[in-house]
């Protein structure tokens, strides 16, 4: 158990040889922000599962109508990442600003029982859940980098995020549970996952600690707080400029899972029902993964293993538009998307958090993730333009071109920075 | 260390609060939960008749039309959707507890055919001959923070057993020319008199449109804009359907007819909201499910012209369906 090495300092280097690590080889704060993550998710995936079954069985809505302010809402907490990550940084109180996104989603598990069946009660909802989850992010990730030696970053990413995976994957089948044990009562899966939810912030209170940043990041000039200036300059800055750029730039070439899954079941006519299935095939894939790849980057480099789950990603799509049919074609789409997963979303926070100045460190990843973020919303827009017309086969495989460009291009931009920064 | 210690005794007390929170309040809401309906308390028969079929409670139930608000006659059988012609029915019911399945039943409410779907139970038909069976679903998004809610729909012919189960993979032409993209639905599937041609509501880049499809031919073609859930009338001519108050779902629909040969649409006398494929009693008349503002359903009808007033027919009852 982790518990039991928590309390201690996770990244204190023993005199002489390797600094010493915990258990899976990364620190306590990372276990506790692991486990606040899997308990969360756990929370957050209960009501993923039952919430279609809610809006269309318990209220008898008609769903299509919330489908409309998607683009509004992801907008909307893109900016406020960014606000979150600066104030995170000004008060250096990274803690207290995830431990809000935290505590923001487990009241919005509550409030779905409050909003009854008025359609813009859920959607307010849904967007208080999704602030939640975009202002805890960015000061997250931070609390990882700032408790973990730089050439350790990679494994405790990627320790963080299977643990992450975990509670996706468990999620839908506590949920399912709970509705086999009381019958069609959407209420209890919520103030269940309102339960789930509310330990996570206990453990997040308890046994995550925040440190100060760490010596030599700015000398003594680091008692000043962080001005709006200073956290705009992060933009003015050339390592920090490349990060938001490659990040947009790969964001843009990737279409989106929802497409992914759509294109595979065409192809091979998938039975609809076991559609969920193709999504828990790839977290399967990305929990497995995520740790042994994130230890692979600290030994051989961030920037290969970012590189490789690009690569695994072009493999992906060249598979949906190329000639391979059946068994083949599932388990290896599927077993290659997760890869890409597993290579690219903690691995490239790793990579981006030594390049990033200490004290707007927050900011920065908040940035990284914000034109991320976009990027998603963008290229979907695209790819289904692309789609209407070129059809899905040829659309899927200039989705593979954007992939292979973007990555060219973001090597050009990252390869300068990471021969900076890490070994 | 005795803050570790402090530190665990917190958590431990936090899991017990939670705990008992969230089981307490499953055992509490259990409880209050209404009994089930009393199943089974007098025949229920598919048999053309002057009855009206609709769902009470989750059960397929028929009412007398000369008396809806008299004695109901109840069956066993659960069904979310359900209608019926000519003796044959479609009930979409339950197969688990988070499953659902497209179940084709004779006139004694024997299943004949059973078909897995996938999501929710949204539209159930029959064709009049009863040869056709058709339906649509909601299918749930991917995740929590990306709301995208798609329908499935698919029809069965009854005769050959042939199941189509997803109208998307039609060819579609839109304002005469040939139209693809991923974002298309397709819902509320009517077959007219021949039991190949059938209207439908497509669905893509933001607008919804009545379509004319032919289900040997596999194609859709679209027909008019903002027509949604179309029902076609006994004699073929008209279309009823819910059409969106300016175009915009979020305000609401109105209940409306088309008439196919003028193209002229007419709201009808209903005011409230109509969230529903509408059903024809007869040649002039429309019925049709609305809820109460907690979500309970009662069956309401109104005239299929313009003219009169809405009058509840089938009080706590939705999907209703003429035994014809």
């Amino acid at each position: 158990m982790y518990l039991s090495t928590v309390s201690r300092p996770a990244t204190d280097a023993p005199a002489g040889g390797r600094p010493r690590r915990r258990l899976a080889g990364v620190g306590g704060t990372v276990l506790a922000l692991g486990t606040v993550s899997l308990i969360t998710d756990v929370s957050a995936e209960m009501v993923t599962a039952v919430l279609p079954l809610y809006l269309v069985l318990g209220l008898n809505l008609s769903p299509l109508a919330f489908g409309v302010l998607d683009g509004v809402y992801t907008g909307a907490t893109a900016v406020l990442r960014v606000v979150g990550g600066f104030v995170a940084d000004r008060f250096r109180r990274r803690k207290l600003v995830a431990g809000a996104g935290y505590a923001l989603s487990a009241v919005a598990k509550l409030g779905l029982l409050l909003a009854g069946r008025s359609v813009p009660a859920i959607g307010a909802v849904i967007a208080v859940d999704r602030l939640g989850k975009g202002i805890r992010t960015a000061p997250r990730d931070a609390l990882i980098t700032l408790a973990t030696p730089p050439d350790a970053l990679g494994r405790a990413f990627g320790v963080h995020r299977a643990m992450d995976g975990v509670g996706a994957f468990l999620g839908p089948l506590v949920a399912f549970a709970v509705l086999l044990a009381v019958g069609p009562d959407y209420d209890a899966v919520f103030v269940a996952s309102f339960c789930v939810a509310a330990l996570a912030v206990v453990v997040l209170v308890l046994f995550v600690r925040e440190r100060p940043a760490p010596v030599g990041a700015a000398g003594g000039a680091d008692e000043r707080r962080v001005t709006v200036r200073e956290a705009a300059g992060l933009l003015r800055d050339r390592p920090a400029r490349r990060l938001v750029l490659a990040a947009a730039l790969l964001g843009l070439a990737t279409i989106g899972d929802g497409f992914v899954y759509l294109l595979l079941q065409r192809r091979e006519d998938v039975g609809l029902r076991w559609f969920p299935l193709l999504a828990v095939g790839t977290s399967l894939a990305y929990l497995l993964l995520a740790g042994p790849l994130g230890a692979l980057a600290d030994r051989i480099g961030r920037l290969p293993v970012v590189v490789g789950g690009y690569g695994a990603l072009f493999g992906t799509y060249l598979l949906l538009a190329g000639p391979v049919h059946g068994w083949p074609l599932l388990v290896l789409t599927l077993a290659l998307y997760g890869l890409f997963y597993a290579a690219t979303d903690g691995v490239l926070i790793a990579l981006a958090g030594p390049v990033l100045p200490a004290r707007v460190r927050t900011t920065g990843i908040a940035l990284v993730q914000t034109g991320q973020a976009l990027a998603y919303l963008l290229s979907s827009v695209l790819f289904g333009l692309a789609w209407q017309v070129w059809g899905p086969r040829a659309a899927v495989a200039v989705a593979a071109l954007a992939v292979a460009v973007a990555l060219l291009v973001s090597v050009f931009l990252l390869a300068p920075l990471t021969r900076r920064s890490s070994r | 260390m005795t803050s570790t210690r402090a530190k665990l005794v917190t958590l431990a007390a936090s899991v017990v609060v939670l705990g008992t929170l969230a089981a307490g309040y499953a055992v509490v809401s259990a409880r209050s939960a209404p009994a089930p309906a009393s199943a089974a308390d007098r025949a229920v028969t598919l048999r053309p008749g002057p009855r009206l079929l609709a769902v009470t409670d989750r059960h397929v139930s028929t009412a007398a039309l000369a008396d809806p608000t008299g004695p109901r006659a109840v069956a066993d059988r659960e069904c979310l959707r359900v209608y019926a012609a000519a003796g044959t029915g479609v009930c979409l019911a339950p197969s688990s507890a988070w499953s659902y399945q497209v179940v084709v039943l004779d006139a004694e409410l024997r299943p004949t055919r059973r078909l897995d779907v996938p999501g929710l139970p949204n539209r159930a038909r029959v064709s009049a001959s009863g040869r056709m069976v058709s339906w649509t679903t909601f299918v749930g998004g991917d995740s929590y923070t990306s709301s995208g809610f798609s329908t499935r729909t698919g029809f069965l012919d009854t005769r050959t057993g042939a199941a189509v189960t997803t109208l998307e993979d039609f060819a579609i032409r839109r304002d005469g020319r040939p139209y693809r993209s991923p974002d298309v639905n397709v819902w509320g599937v009517t077959f007219a008199g021949d039991d190949n041609t059938f209207y439908a509501t497509l669905s893509t880049a933001g607008k919804r449109w009545l379509v004319r499809g032919d289900a040997a031919a596999r194609t859709v073609t679209t027909v008019r804009e903002n027509v949604e859930c179309p029902s076609l009338s006994p004699d073929g001519t008209r279309i009823a359907f819910k059409e969106a108050v300016d175009a915009d779902p979020a305000k609401g629909w109105r209940l409306s007819v088309l008439d196919l040969r003028t193209m002229r649409v007419t709201a009808t006398a209903e005011r409230a909201s109509v969230d529903d494929q509408a059903a024809w009693l007869d040649g002039t008349t429309l019925a049709y499910t609305l809820r109460q503002d907690d979500g309970r359903p009662d069956v309401w009808s109104v005239p299929a012209d313009g003219s009169g007033a809405p009058r509840m027919l089938l009080p706590g009852a939705e999907s209703p369906s003429p035994l014809t």
